[in-house]
């Protein structure tokens, strides 16, 4: 794709990307606190990922190869928007596959295969404040997070068990960082809470309607928050993709037709391809939906 | 053994006994002659005492500033904590101070919404102490929540619902069992019964009254309604305008006022 002229490279301007650089180096030197930064207007509404977009236009370099997903797929709306967009405005490669990348824009997943130290995952965080439940004051909650006053957020916990019986927060699920600082690991499914826990790439979060950016380095710890009598746990599934096989991953449920037909689909489409391709086969590999998804 | 000898001798407790909290020359003023001035007062372990006066007399503001809400102007309160030892409230670090605010202290606001979380369930609320504390077993905090319902006598049915739900004298009980759970030792009123009906107010007093004796609390309790006071309090501070005007013991402040505002005060309540 022909590089758009008339802008800098990835869109921001210099000085712009060397303050959210900065943010971003404090992020990383305080793991989970969050870093107020300067946010830019981006040409596209908030909430639609403006905040990953400034911290990936802050890191791409000309040789990075980007991967962006939206719900663990590489072929919607949010993702492909996001991706012609740094083709656009920086030049730089772009990719489906998890491994060839080196930088990842995620919304709502961290992909199934595990990460490696020369790649960096750019997470979009609509809210940036895991205290806001309990405490709508932003001083209050600064103060709460200086003096590591975080009882507060097991009310939260202790709500679901209540009523539900169980833990059911499903996403956005609260995390320690190094054992120090609260964090909400935007909202990505709890499943792939414990994939943030010791990750050897850097894990960096923007935040662009709340103008903050916090940071998890490589190798940190991230632990979940429980109740002694109701320890964490993740999702798992009774079906296997109906795919590929696996049985493994985070299965999305999908609708297929009026009368109540449902199947479970990887949600990470690189990963399903990737297993359909070394000869893995699902229960429904035979359907036109399967083979529409392998033909990619 | 009670030997005639030993009944005899002074009564050790209350000569030995160190204050709870001491206040010395605490002054703080909006502007002149509005806040409160001046104020110094010893508060003794199991001690109830009354803070009563007009609407705008510094009644509130001498709380907040006590229960290291409101820093003021100059003066001192020490506070002497089982955890911390004597300290003084406005010198130390500010994590200390709220670490009481959640162990040692309870505060017991006018309105409950101020003191009240109202999107979450009644346990939640009784709850958060327990965990601010560091307490991650959840049955262990439902079953000390259920407890201290019951204590405060909200049937235990109603446990997971909002405190929205909640009739005005079920709200402010609740947050007396919310503040009880970490057994505080000094709690801090700031006019328990205002806003509830006659009949609430006399079941929520004896409530009051029953657990500041079984659980031998200190209270600091401001109001302006002198029946709560004679009920309640052990020992009475007048204010006017901002400074205290009278002293003393309950029975013999309104039995026998000597400050002309006190009697006044005193004479002003309907007779029967």
């Amino acid at each position: 794709m022909s590089t758009a002229t008339g802008y800098n490279f990835a869109y921001l301007d210099e000085q712009s990307k060397r303050m959210i650089r900065r943010a971003i180096l404090k992020g990383v030197a305080i793991p989970g606190y969050q870093v107020p930064f300067g946010g830019r207007e981006m040409p596209l509404p908030h909430g639609w990922g403006t905040g990953g977009m400034q911290v990936t236009a802050s890191v791409i370099g000309e040789a990075d190869k980007l991967k962006v997903i939206d719900q663990g797929a590489d072929d919607t709306t949010n993702a492909v928007s996001i991706r012609r967009f740094f083709a656009h405005t920086a030049g730089v490669e772009t990719t489906e596959q998890t491994a060839e990348a080196t930088l990842i824009q995620t919304r709502h997943r961290i992909p199934e295969r595990p990460l490696k130290a020369n790649q960096i995952l750019i997470y979009q965080v609509p809210i940036p404040e895991p205290l806001r439940f309990i405490e709508p004051r932003e001083s209050e909650t600064r103060k709460m997070h200086a003096l590591s006053e975080y009882g507060a957020m097991q009310v939260k916990l202790y709500e679901d068990v209540a009523r539900f019986g169980h833990i059911a927060t499903s996403y956005d699920y609260p995390v320690m960082v190094n054992n120090r600082y609260m964090m909400d690991p935007s909202p990505i499914p709890k499943f792939d809470n414990p994939k943030m826990s010791m990750m050897p790439a850097l894990q960096l979060f923007g935040a662009g309607f709340e103008k903050r950016i916090y940071a998890v380095p490589p190798f940190t710890r991230v632990e979940s928050l429980d109740f002694d009598d109701h320890p964490f746990e993740v999702q798992s599934w009774e079906e296997a993709c109906a795919i590929c096989g696996s049985d493994h991953s985070f299965l999305d449920e999908v609708i297929t037709d009026d009368n109540g037909s449902k199947m479970f689909v990887c949600s990470d489409t690189d990963y399903c391809g990737d297993r359909v391709a070394q000869g893995f086969v699902g229960s429904a590999a035979d359907l036109p939906i399967a083979e529409m998804e392998t033909e990619q | 053994m009670n030997t005639t000898a030993d009944l005899l001798t002074p009564t050790r407790e209350w000569q030995d006994i160190a204050p709870l909290l001491s206040v010395r020359e605490l002054n703080k003023f909006y502007a002149p002659g509005k806040g409160c001035g001046d104020i110094s007062f010893d508060l003794y372990p199991g001690e109830v005492l009354g803070i009563v006066g007009e609407s705008g007399s510094g009644k509130s503001t001498l709380l907040s500033a006590l229960s290291a809400r409101l820093t003021p102007d100059s003066g001192n309160v020490i506070y002497n904590s089982e955890q911390f030892g004597e300290m003084d409230l406005y010198a130390c670090e500010e994590s200390l101070r709220r670490v009481l605010m959640r162990s040692e202290w309870g505060i017991v606001h006018q309105h409950a919404r101020d003191g009240l979380r109202m999107n979450v369930s009644a346990g939640a609320n009784i709850g958060e102490r327990l965990m601010a504390v560091g307490e991650r077993h959840y049955g262990q905090i439902r079953t000390r929540a259920e407890e201290w319902l019951t204590a405060v006598e909200i049937d235990t049915s109603r446990i997971d619902d909002r405190p929205s739900q909640f009739s005005g004298g079920m709200q402010q009980r609740l947050q007396i069992a919310r503040n009880l759970v970490t057994h505080p030792k000094l709690i801090f009123m700031d006019e328990p019964t205002g806003g509830l009906d006659v009949s609430v107010q006399a079941k929520l007093l004896d409530l009051l009254r029953n657990l500041v004796s079984r659980l031998g609390l200190s209270v600091i309790i401001v109001t302006h309604d002198l029946a709560v006071a004679r009920l309640l309090a052990h020992r009475l501070m007048v204010m006017r305008r901002g400074e205290v005007v009278e002293t003393g013991l309950t029975d013999q402040v309104l039995d026998d006022p000597q400050h002309p505002y006190t009697q006044l005060l005193v004479s002003s309540i309907l007779q029967n």
